[in-house]
Formats: structure tokens, sequence, C-alpha cells
């Protein structure tokens, strides 16, 4: 659909950009160690036997 | 202007019991309940009946489409028997297919949807652990809030807006089919794998929706099978000659808050912009079932849909075209519709999540579930090293869903929460204010004993002489706090609230 118009959206200045993507690379790196607490306490409560689990889970259809 | 959207959502929750290899899912739900309801009038020695609900006005056979109903369309059946109780925040909480199923009191915008239906996780938590109390040691009983075993059932998570009956019903499914297979982008809880035959784990990994699959047709009155888009049950629940309840069947249930208010308030003002006459939307989408299931499938949210006038677009373009018209409406007639508040966080959250989707999907695993999930799919593929037909991986996706809080991976997966504990505490007892279900709340919290049976327009008391009264509400926005909190807060009886109301 090229005919439809984009959003505006202001082009931020060349200054804002670099501080912008070392705020990213920062938070990228919080949000990897978020990811690795989170998969870390993933492990700890993931049911034991996941096939037995997954495949016990049987429902009747519903609306 | 357009009808108020009064809105509510009811939740067929996935079941389960640990412990034992006998048992039954229907009795399971019925205990589960029972629990629940016993559990709120006083200990499990004393438990009293609870107000059962009164059938006299479902009709879900009922069909919008005027002499158009399919000779094989067979009505729903209305199971009657099983457990069917009435909460004091204005709820149903009862037995349905199988599955225990919770219907949100009926509430003014999308806001106050989102804290019921985390109320309604807060019951269903609670009535797992009253259930435990019945259970002989070492079962348990499990409840998933999601909408699909991944092995080809599925069950429902729907919503209900009120719509202004002279609202022709074609104009409805127009502007229904385009949001609700476009929607899916924001509103979709994600599944591993795929559930259509002869689709393997190896061709679909991981898609947007749990629901998706499991429609067949665009229009039609079926709810369990040939599901279709746009459901035409015409069961008002209200008086039938000023208005409709639009019977949504085509969404995930969320465990995002967001999410919900998302799905529920982009689809109110979409709705309300339709009985304004101010949707003109150009964009029709061609084949619109196989529409749905080309966007749950597409996690590059990239691929183009067929429009039926042979152009294309993307789901995230005809959203942002649906936004932009949203707003020409906002502007010409305010968001009164939709409740100014709700509607204006709607309208921010809306633009976030379309800016997001299109320039980082990532970004959104605070707020979107699918995004949520496949960030911890993805970590955990990274970290075991495993392929994505790893049970592991179809366990993480179950387990998203469950509600115990100990083992909800939902809960830790870092989702942003808009309804704060104390609101969705207060919400689990206590009724909206600004709805009819705020007279059915009260009526059941202050006279128990006088209310014989309850629905979604009407209750029955009986306060001791013959016969027994019935007090209808068929207006959804009457019954609130300002209409009659003065007069129940005033009588110290049923007799006399009824003497006062003129019933």
């Amino acid at each position: 659909m090229a005919e439809r118009e984009q959003k505006k959206r202001s082009a931020p200045r060349p200054q804002e950009k670099i501080e912008e993507s070392q705020a990213t690379n920062e938070s990228g790196e919080a949000l990897k160690a978020e990811l690795d607490d989170l998969l870390d306490e993933i492990d700890e409560v993931l049911e034991t036997n996941a096939e037995d689990f997954v495949k016990s889970y049987i429902q009747k259809g519903g609306q | 202007m357009a009808t108020p959207k009064i809105v509510g959502i009811e939740t067929e929750f996935g079941i389960m019991v640990r412990g034992t290899a006998e048992w039954n899912p229907v009795s399971a739900s019925s205990l589960l309940i029972n629990a629940y309801v016993g559990a709120d009038v006083g200990s499990l020695d004393e438990r009293s009946a609870p107000v059962a609900w009164d059938f006299i006005d479902e009709m879900p056979g009922a069909d919008a489409r005027e002499g158009m109903a399919p000779d094989y369309a067979m009505p729903p059946e209305v199971e009657t028997h099983l457990v069917n109780a009435v909460l004091t925040n204005g709820a149903r909480y009862y037995v349905d297919h199988a599955h225990p199923e919770l219907s949100t009191p009926e509430c003014r915008d999308a806001s106050s949807v989102v804290i019921y239906d985390r109320a309604a996780e807060l019951i269903l938590i609670e009535s797992m652990r009253a259930a435990g109390k019945l259970l002989p040691e070492g079962q348990e009983i499990i409840i998933y809030k999601d909408n699909s075993d991944r092995k080809g059932n599925s069950y429902g998570c729907h919503e209900n807006y009120l719509l202004d009956r002279n609202l022709p019903f074609g104009q409805i499914v127009h502007g229904a089919t385009t949001h609700f297979v476009t929607r899916q982008i924001f509103t979709g809880s994600g599944k591993v794998g795929s559930e259509l035959p002869g689709i393997g784990v190896g061709e679909i990994t991981y898609q947007l929706t749990q629901r998706a699959e499991h429609f067949e047709e665009e229009v039609g009155l079926e709810t369990t099978l040939k599901r279709p888009i746009v459901n035409t049950r015409d069961e008002p629940h209200a008086d039938s000659q000023k208005y409709r309840r639009l019977h949504v069947i085509a969404g995930d249930a969320n465990m995002s808050q967001v999410a919900t208010l998302l799905k529920v308030g982009t689809s109110a003002i979409i709705f309300a912009m339709l009985e304004d006459g101010a949707y003109d939307h150009p964009l029709i989408i061609d084949s619109p079932v196989q529409a749905m299931h080309a966007v749950s499938h597409d996690l590059t949210l990239q691929k183009p849909l067929t429009l039926e006038d042979g152009r294309t677009a993307t789901p995230i373009e005809i959203q942002w075209s649906l936004l932009e018209q949203a707003r020409a409406w906002a502007d010409r007639h305010g968001l009164e519709a939709v409740g100014e508040d709700a509607g204006k966080l709607v309208m921010e959250r809306w633009e976030q999540a379309l800016e997001g989707l299109e320039s980082d999907p990532d970004s959104m695993a605070s707020t979107i579930d699918w995004v949520a999930k496949l960030r911890l799919l993805r970590g955990f593929v990274d970290r075991h090293d495993c392929d994505w037909n790893d049970p592991r991986l179809r366990a993480l996706d179950l387990q998203y869903h469950d509600l115990r809080p100990e083992k909800s991976l939902a809960r830790r997966a870092g989702l942003e929460t808009i309804v704060s504990d104390h609101e969705a505490q207060q919400a689990v007892t206590e009724p909206p204010l600004d709805t009819r279900a705020y007279f059915r709340g009260r009526c059941l919290e202050k006279f128990p004993d006088n209310v014989v049976a309850a629905n979604w327009d009407s209750i029955v008391f009986d306060v001791g002489d013959e016969p027994l009264r019935r007090v209808p509400m068929l207006e959804p926005a009457r019954g609130t706090v300002d209409h009659v909190g003065s007069i129940l807060d005033s009588s110290e009886t049923a007799a006399e609230l009824l003497e006062k109301l003129g019933a």
C-alpha cells in the first residue's frame, strides 16, 4: 500500500543519535542480564518431565 | 453519539488435575467453583448455596442475520444443570463445556475491563487454593489462561460490546473483520507450532496467536465448530429494541494487561466509529479466514495481505490506517463513548504498539504476549542449544499461562502492569460503580438471603410474600452508584429496597 501517507516523524539530530545508541547499548546489556536471570528462574520452575506434561495437557474443545 | 461501549470478557480456562489419572474436567471445574463460592461465604462446613444463575433470557441460538441462518446452524446448548454462580463483583462464574468460565461484570470502558480481568485471575487463583483443601492429599487442580491444548482443541476468551441495534449488521461485519484479522499483531498470546493438519513444527515453529487456526468461516452462529471470525449470536441481554451485544470470539486470552487493554479498547473504538458513521475504511481483506491464519503465521509482520480491490497491505499498515481514522473520529466526536480517560490511554498505547512493532517487535516484550513469550523461548533455545521440537519449549509455552503464582512464567516475564494489586483485590468482591453490575453486585452482597436468582438483565427477589419479584435491568448503563447507590445504602431490607425502587 505504497500510497499510504507515512507517519511524519522528525529525524533526530546527529548528537541525539549518538547518545541514543550509547543508551541502547547500556539498556541492551541490562536487558540481557535480566533475561539471564529470568532463564535461571525458568530452569528452576519449569515442569520437570516436559514431554509427559505436554502430552497430558488435553482439553475438551469449548466455545 | 455512539452508544456507550459497555464491555465485558468471558474466559474459558484450561484445567488439569495432578496426582490422579481418574478425573474429568466437568467434575473438576465444578469442584473448583464450589470450593471458591463455599469459601466466599464462610467456613466449608457451613457452606450455603450460592445464588444461582437465572436462565430465563438465555437464547444463544438467536442469529443477528435476520432470515439468514443456514439450516445446519444448530443453536448452542445451554447447560443449565452445571454449577453457575453470581459473584458480589457482578461476575458470573460457572462450568461451560468442560471448562471453568468466568464472565466479568459489565464494565464502562477498557481500563475497567482490565481490572476485572485481573480480578478474574485472582478468583481462579483463590479457587485453586480452596479446591486444594478439598482434594485428597497429593492432588492439585491447575488452571491455565490459554485458548488451546495445542492438539486441536480450542476454548475461548470472548469479548462483548454494547452496540446500537440500528447499526446494520453488514457494516459491523465489514469493520470487525478488518480489525480482528489485523489486531492479532498485538492481541496474540503466542503458540509454539501449528495445529493445522499437515503442518510440521519445521514449517511453523511459533506463531502470534493461539486461536487463529481454529477459525474456518467468515460469519456465522457457531462457537464450537467451524468458528466464524464474526459471530452472529444475537442475545443482547438488554433492551433488544435499542441494543445489540456483539459477541466476539476471535481473540486470545491475554496475560499482558496492556494487551487486554488494546484488544478491548481498540475494538470498542472501531465499533463506536461505525455507529457514528465515521468508519470509512476502503481496505477490505480478501479471503479473511486465510488472512487470519497468515497473519498469525508471519513473525516478520511484513507479509502483505491481498485486498479485495487487488492491492496489498501489511497488517501494520492496515492498523495504522485504522488508527488514523480513529484519530479523526475522536477529534470530531470525542471519546465519551469509550470513556474519556480510557479512550486517551488506548489511543496512546495503540500508537506505541504499532510504532514498536514496525521498528523493532522485540521492543514490545513488556506489553505484547507473543513477543514476551518468544523472548523466553529464544533465550531458552540459545541457552540449552535445543531445537524447536524440544518438548521443553512446549512446556514453557503452556506454563506461560499457568495461573499459579509460583509457576506462572507470564508473571516472571517482565510484563508491565497497569492495574494495582489494591484495585484488583477490591474488584474481586466489589462491582464496578458505573454499570448495572453495581446494582447486581450490591444486592448480592447486601441481601444474599433474598436474591433467589440473577442474570445479566434481571434479579429475582424473594421477600417472603408471594410471588417472587423480578427486577428488570434492561439498561446496562443504569443501576450505577449514581442511580441507585443511595437507595441501596438506605434500605435496611430487600423489601424496603423493592418498595423504593417501585418494583
